[in-house]
């Protein structure tokens, strides 16, 4: 093994693949050319070096090995990060995505050949409208983030289209996420904040106030990041659209909705599903995520191209399937992203899940991510206090700080690690004070939830008799909390081979 | 069936503590007209009805392991993935784990994309890499979104090399009317045989980008130094679109002078999986790194004194700077830039150099074979790597029908895209490419009429 004491004071716990290097080794073996020999390119056209790593097929094994039990994971246990439907990924849509027909086909193959990709996709479009109200889907975004500014992308080219050009304000709830007004920083938007009432809701008169006619829409998270479904959405939606907007729906928190409403039905215009939080696409330690947009009626034409659609239709009695292809949005937005999003990672796996959920499976999720919501907010309420406090849908926002005491909500995090819980989500939304943000999901079962409950207890019976163990959190990890500072001030980005790395042996 | 793991007794218990007397009551707050509609799906599959209408769905499909000998790439290419990657990839512990807010029980997750950040900065020969963006073209539109920042939306034009893969410019398009940015150059009416040093003159004081493919869209490699040197004279940024195959063998873009280095790194180890999830890797030089969006892993050390990591500079992205980040980016492509990590470090340099040679020779093979046959001929003088244009004697469309009625995948039709190429096919070769696959195509390709 290379020689690592160099590279930093730091204690090393476990080296990088470059440290681990040694010259001559090597991980696979590539069979020998079958082709007699061509001329090779011009010396100038070639690179005079290649500094990358030489490792055997048990170094990188045992590596990333190791470094996978440094993750905490929902295979591992409860993750209750609000916003961000950490839910259990069931094991056979790993099988599904990875069937050899759908790994080895290519994006450009004749669409003859690729009939059952196409009819899958067509079929989760068509779900997907289903579940959500819509009039039409689009598979193509990669994200949710990518989903919203396809959304907004639309909603613009639907004013631009009517020669509405004075349309240049987008309406935001201050509990938004951050990605809603970022997709309109992307188009040169005004974001105009609308505040919420105590009750947690959209304020009605705010809103009121903000609406004219150089409103382009409005962007509303309902159920809203406090978990909590707007009790006027109705009334939101009527003045938002009275004054000429279109309405927004940011999908992020559509688990609670599967099969209890659908946003088209209560007048959305366009609103992106995030399929990794919902349907049980795995979030693989930050994506890849997929984020299909639905849209209503008038905003159909916009949709980004192209779409899956039938091409000539089938005859069930003569047992003929339809043949399916790509067609294109009359006043499409354009392209999102090369092909046709995320199929394997994203679409079969969500495919696979909706299948097997069917209508009433798909509203028990919601019903049970709600429940078990309401349950830990009704055992937490006495202990954490809670700012919206009404029933809640499939999250929650408790406050992490307790009267007399400078213990914050990131050490009440950090000292959940020490109880084997993942944290929830901290300081978002931003409007309430050190918010930590719990979404148990529906795939906790009763003694899970007890067990957190137990835990927040005692945390917060910590936080009086030893403010120093929250602060010092986490004891039992094999890491400790990070130098965060140090890190975006050196901005050491990248490592490489050790400098006397060809003369090792 | 479903995955919720609460008992009829233990839910009535729940509800009790909660106050409600059902779970229909959780949802008054929902107007009563919309409550609860009917969904119209098909009924719940069980486990075993769902893998077998699953396989039943992919084995109509023709695949290029099990049905089709396949010459198709344009952008997405099919190469060998050793066993470990998928074993990997496979660790409940990477693709359960959500982005690394908690860097404490994160390290790994963190660890692998430092590692893969580095692999990229090597390869392509640039100081930094952020941990992926959505694919290529996405990198491409997110290094327009880094010039447009870096002259705070003062230069508003990008000159886009026509011989960048369509699809990218389409999805660069899309990105620029969200900014009001104008795009020139990308003309499929261009001429084809013009040099890069040719669009210098498309460069002046208000471009803040310029973009070029290498190898370009046709398989052809240019030098893009002199280019490069033409946009920094008038003050604007260089950028190449790279395969990250052909950089292993070929001169780096940081050595022709480029900026911001992105592509789609998909070859190291992503299945071709009609068409994603796939990887775009974005580098850069250091002093561009705080217009850059994304995701970035430091290196830094915890309380303990240990060497670890954390995602760092956040301060440039959406959840902080919120109307006036750079982009919305929030997610990356992590648990794929970790394949790309573990392919490139199960190959390891000799393995890689051994890939790119293949796909060298195996390609120069078929382009010497296709070439000698009635008719047919290689479109463009300019050396290549691994794809390359065919004139053939007839439509590519035609060409392509009849090669697949022969069970072969023939390539890519360039007509689509450049009216001028209506008998052009863009063929690419890989490892996977057996010189019986070759031979197959060359013969098959003899006796049409």
């Amino acid at each position: 093994m290379a020689d690592i004491s160099t590279a930093l004071d730091a204690i090393i716990v476990e080296p990088t693949v470059f440290e681990l290097s040694s010259p001559g080794r090597t991980g696979t073996t590539m069979p020998a050319a079958d082709v007699p020999a061509a001329d090779s390119l011009p010396e100038h056209l070639l690179r005079s070096e290649l500094p990358l790593p030489e490792l055997a097929e048990v170094d990188v094994v045992r590596h990333f090995t190791r470094l996978s039990q440094f993750n905490y994971s929902v295979d591992e246990g409860f993750y209750p990060l609000g916003s961000c439907t950490m839910k259990y990924n069931p094991k056979i849509n790993e099988d599904t995505c990875r069937l050899p027909g759908f790994l080895f086909t290519h994006p450009l193959q004749p669409i003859e050949t690729v009939q059952g990709n196409l009819a899958l996709m067509f079929e989760l479009q068509e779900w997907l409208k289903e579940i959500s109200g819509f009039a039409g889907v689009t598979l193509q975004p990669a994200a949710g983030a990518q989903g919203e500014f396809s959304g907004v992308l639309m909603m613009a080219a639907y004013h631009k289209m009517r020669g509405d050009t004075k349309r240049v304000k987008m309406l935001i709830p201050d509990a938004a996420h951050g990605t809603n007004p970022a997709s309109v920083g992307m188009l040169g938007m005004q974001v105009v904040t609308i505040p919420s009432d105590e009750r947690g809701n959209v304020n009605l008169e705010a809103l009121k106030a903000a609406c004219d006619d150089t409103v382009v829409g409005m962007m509303l998270t309902n159920p809203n990041t406090l978990g909590l479904f707007d009790e006027h959405v109705e009334e939101v939606i009527r003045l938002v659209k009275d004054c000429g907007g279109l309405m927004y729906g940011d999908g992020a928190n559509l688990n609670a909705l599967l099969g209890i409403v659908r946003p088209g039905d209560l007048g959305f215009d366009v609103m992106h599903f995030n399929l990794h939080k919902t349907f049980a696409v795995p979030h693989g330690g930050g994506g890849p995520g997929s984020g299909p947009v639905g849209v209503s009626e008038r905003l159909l034409d916009f949709l980004p191209n192209p779409l899956v659609g039938i091409i000539e239709e089938g005859d069930e009695e003569e047992d003929l399937a339809p043949l399916y292809g790509f067609v294109t949005p009359k006043h499409s937005i354009g392209r999102m992203k090369a092909f046709h999003g995320h199929f394997g990672g994203g679409l079969v796996r969500a495919y696979t899940y909706i299948a097997m959920h069917g209508p009433d499976g798909l509203k028990d999720i919601a019903q049970h991510a709600v429940l078990n919501a309401n349950y830990l907010q009704a055992k937490l309420r006495g202990t954490y206090r809670i700012p919206f406090d009404r029933i809640c849908m499939h999250e929650f926002v408790a406050e992490g700080r307790f009267e007399g005491s400078d213990v914050r909500a990131l050490d009440i995090s950090k000292r959940l690690i020490d109880y084997k819980f993942h944290p929830p989500t901290n300081y978002f939304p931003l409007i309430v004070p050190e918010a930590l943000m719990i979404e148990p999901t529906e795939t906790e079962n009763k003694d899970t939830l007890d067990r957190f409950v137990e835990a927040m207890l005692k945390i917060a019976e910590e936080a009086q008799s030893d403010p120093e163990l929250l602060k010092s959190a986490p004891h039992t990890t094999r890491f400790g909390r990070m130098d965060e500072v140090k890190a975006a001030r050196e901005l050491i980005l990248c490592c490489w081979l050790p400098e006397n790395y060809e003369s090792l042996t | 069936m479903t995955y919720i793991p609460i008992s009829p007794a233990e839910r009535e218990a729940m509800l009790e503590t909660v106050g409600v007397k059902s779970l229909d009551a959780l949802f008054e707050a929902i107007p009563a007209a919309h409550r609860f509609p009917k969904l119209n799906l098909p009924p719940a599959l069980s486990e075993m009805e769902a893998a077998a209408h699953l396989a039943d769905l992919a084995s109509t499909n023709e695949n290029a392991r099990e049905h089709l000998i396949s010459f198709l790439g344009a952008g997405a290419y099919h190469h060998y993935t050793p066993a470990v990657v998928d074993h990997i990839l496979r660790r409940g512990e990477f693709y359960t784990a959500y982005t690394p807010y908690q860097p404490e029980i994160s390290q790994g997750t963190l660890q692998a994309i430092f590692e893969y950040q580095s692999l990229m900065s090597a390869l392509t020969g640039m100081d930094v890499s952020n941990a992926s963006h959505y694919d290529g073209a996405t990198a491409a539109a997110e290094a327009m979104n880094l010039a447009y920042a870096q002259f705070r939306g003062k230069r508003k034009k990008v000159v886009l090399s026509p011989f960048l893969n369509p699809q990218y410019r389409e999805v660069i398009g899309t990105y620029a009317q969200a900014a009001g940015i104008e795009l020139v150059g990308a003309d499929a009416q261009t001429d084809l045989e013009a040099t890069p040093e040719s669009f210098a003159e498309l460069i002046d004081e208000d471009t803040m980008l310029v973009v070029v493919q290498y190898p370009d869209f046709f398989g052809r490699i240019y030098d893009y130094q002199k280019l490069a040197e033409a946009a920094r004279a008038k003050g604007a940024l260089f950028c190449i679109v790279a395969n990250p195959t052909a950089l292993i063998t070929l001169k780096t873009p940081a050595d022709m002078g480029a900026d911001i280095v992105v592509g789609e790194a998909q070859p190291f180890g992503i299945p071709l999986w009609f068409g994603g999830p796939y990887l775009g890797f974005f580098t850069t030089k250091k002093a561009y790194i705080h217009k850059m969006a994304g995701r970035l892993v430091g290196e830094t050390v915890d309380s303990r004194g240990q060497r670890s990591y954390v995602l760092t500079l956040t301060a440039r992205e959406q959840h902080i700077k919120r109307e006036r980040a750079t982009s919305n980016i929030c997610t990356n492509q992590g648990l794929l830039a970790l394949a790309a990590a573990v392919y490139v470090s199960t190959l390891g340099k000799s393995g890689l150099q051994k890939v790119a040679d293949l796909c060298y020779q195996k390609a120069h093979y078929a382009a010497s074979e296709l070439s000698k046959l009635d008719g047919f001929s290689l479109r463009f003088d300019a050396p290549f790597f691994h794809e390359f244009a065919l004139t053939c004697p007839k439509p590519a469309e035609e060409v392509n029908q009849y090669l697949l009625d022969h069970g072969i995948l023939g390539g890519y039709a360039l007509g689509k895209d450049y009216p001028a190429l209506k008998n052009d096919l863009l063929v690419a070769v890989t490892e996977m490419n057996s010189r019986e696959e070759i031979d197959a195509l060359v013969e098959t390709l003899k006796e049409m009429n």
